[in-house]
């Protein structure tokens, strides 16, 4: 679903953030990204987003090559990508519902599909309760699940979160590892950066580990197919 | 349930598509048209004063120009009016018998360049002067009537122009009898000079204030973008495509335009109201049709669609200027 070959992101001439990076992620595959801060987790989460393009080598997302992508398309890609950040990136001028509607918004989907599919978003984070109220009158944890339903309520097959759970204390960060962890049993491929280590090590998941912009581990095994190394 | 078991994503999207034909397809694409310039509209209702000082600047800067060609237009009704009403006169010699003069009238009337003759005797004319110059006893003191024969020309509607009335003043002058020839178009063309010349400095205006108007919008607009700056870095985040991001903006230009369209017309209406008094004064002074025209239905209908279109052309600059190059790069922090 996601895959990176040979992929080097220079910022310019001394700051290199990435360098030859290659593994591949399958459908329905649930990974971590760690590494220091600055060791460029978010780099290649925005290389997935087309926020930003390699260097050199080739980003591949569902099939896709998006170094050749136009501009115009980079949209459309988004579309298929669902994304959490830490900061969640809620607009505090609408509502729960609008909020986690926008994606569907931005496809042109009609209101009666969008109630559908947002409230099914919503009761699959648990808060189909409060859709009516502004993100600003929730709790941390329940504004991430907001994040979260935003990012997964068109259905996207991959997902990334950019430290998902850096603001939850323990309990939350389970639960929303939870809702990660039933999300790749349906077959979506998700790919979470995070410091947590004692997260990642209850989860015992492959972990995709950067250090100064080089892939250290969890990356060799997965090429064009196969088992996932752990 | 918000995901459900999906082994083929696309196929799954396809199937979705087929559900939704494309009548379905435009018709929330028409809703959401419908909700964007609802909700554009809503923002600028609910910040009525500044709003409202867009739009009165706007209407300044539309109003001028709109005022100007309006008294340009009447003006140039004006001199199309005298133009078309422009006679020579041509007085006979005092001696030529009122049978010479006859002649001379059809003479004139064979010509190409004539639409019509009309030949006012000498008794005809004295008996006008006396009705209408009030001087009847002075006149009686005259042994005899002052008054020539006099030939009223209206030239054909080709020969109007000042070089066709000045070549028929001419071959009228060579003619046998005719003692003097009178046209009085020289503050004609001073005014048709100065109506063409008053008519570009009003374009240029126009098109300068036109600019103004786009670059006001503009700013505005600019503003407003730097203040929704999130909900656009979350709407390219989850897909909006540039024309997404950039309709809400467009449709707040087209209402700024309607604003200031509408507050243009109201300032044109005031000021003819206004002036209406005192030209209908001065026009009968000049014993002159003059009168200013306010806008018609369609000419008021052609400034709303006209401010509406700079309205929206001043938001498309703000929108290619700030909101093309605006990424959702930097929101992910590091």
């Amino acid at each position: 679903m996601i895959e990176f070959r040979q992929v080097t992101k220079r910022y310019d001439s001394d700051h290199t953030a990435l360098r030859q990076v290659n593994f591949g992620l399958e459908r329905g595959e649930l990974a971590f990204l760690t590494g220091h801060s600055g060791a460029g987790k978010s780099t290649l989460l925005k290389l997935i987003m087309v926020m930003e393009r390699p260097s050199a080598g080739e980003v591949v997302v569902g099939g896709q090559v998006l170094n050749r992508l136009p501009r115009r398309q980079i949209p459309y890609i988004r579309r298929h990508i669902g994304v959490v950040f830490q900061n969640h990136q809620l607009l505090f001028d609408r509502t729960v519902f609008d909020n986690v509607a926008m994606p569907l918004e931005v496809m042109g989907a009609s209101p009666r599909d969008t109630g559908r599919r947002v409230r099914a978003a919503l009761d699959k984070v648990g808060l189909l309760s409060k859709e009516k109220m502004n993100p600003l009158q929730l709790s941390g944890g329940e504004q991430q699940r907001v994040g979260i339903a935003r990012a997964v309520v068109n259905k996207p097959p991959v997902l990334l979160a950019d430290e998902p759970t850096g603001n939850l204390d323990p309990a939350l960060s389970a639960d929303i590892m939870n809702l990660f962890g039933q999300f790749s049993q349906v077959g979506v491929t998700v790919l979470i950066a995070t410091h947590d280590i004692a997260l990642i090590n209850e989860m015992n998941r492959r972990t995709l580990t950067l250090d100064h912009g080089r892939l250290v581990a969890g990356g060799a095994s997965v090429m064009g197919g196969g088992a996932s190394g752990r | 349930m918000a995901v459900e078991p999906r082994r083929r994503p696309e196929s799954a999207r396809g199937a979705n598509k087929a559900r939704s034909p494309w009548r379905e397809q435009a018709e929330s694409y028409l809703t959401h048209h419908r909700k964007v310039a609802e909700d554009s509209a809503r923002r600028l209702w609910h910040t009525p004063v500044a709003s409202l000082m867009t739009w009165t600047v706007m209407g300044v800067a539309l109003a001028l120009p709109v005022a100007l060609l309006l008294l340009l237009t009447s003006l140039q009704g004006v001199s199309a009016g005298w133009e078309s009403s422009a006679r020579v006169t041509a007085y006979i010699d005092m001696d030529v018998p009122l049978e010479q003069a006859r002649a001379l009238r059809d003479e004139v009337s064979g010509d190409g360049r004539v639409a019509g003759v009309e030949l006012v005797d000498r008794d005809q004319a004295l008996a006008e002067f006396r009705a209408s110059s009030g001087l009847e006893d002075a006149l009686d003191y005259l042994g005899e009537n002052p008054l020539p024969h006099t030939l009223l020309v209206t030239p054909e509607e080709g020969a109007r122009s000042a070089e066709g009335v000045e070549g028929l003043v001419r071959f009228i002058e060579g003619m046998e009898g005719i003692e003097r020839v009178q046209v009085d178009l020289g503050w004609l063309q001073r005014l048709n000079a100065m109506t063409d010349l008053l008519a570009r400095a009003v374009w240029a205006l126009a098109i300068l204030l036109a600019a103004a108007v786009v670059l006001v919008i503009g700013n505005t607009v600019r503003l407003s973008i730097e203040s929704r700056r999130d909900e656009i870095l979350v709407a390219k985040l989850v897909g909006g495509t540039d024309s997404f991001v950039r309709r809400p903006f467009l449709y707040t230009g087209a209402w700024f335009g309607l604003g200031g369209g509408i507050v243009a017309l109201i300032l044109l209406q005031l000021s003819l109201w206004w002036l209406s008094g005192p030209i209908e004064r001065l026009a009968g002074l000049y014993r002159s049709e003059f009168s200013l025209d306010g806008l018609h239905i369609d000419g008021a209908l052609a400034l709303i669609i006209a401010a509406m279109l700079l309205g929206w052309l001043g938001a498309w600059v703000a929108v290619k200027r700030h909101l093309d190059d605006m990424e959702p790069g930097d929101i992910t922090g590091s």
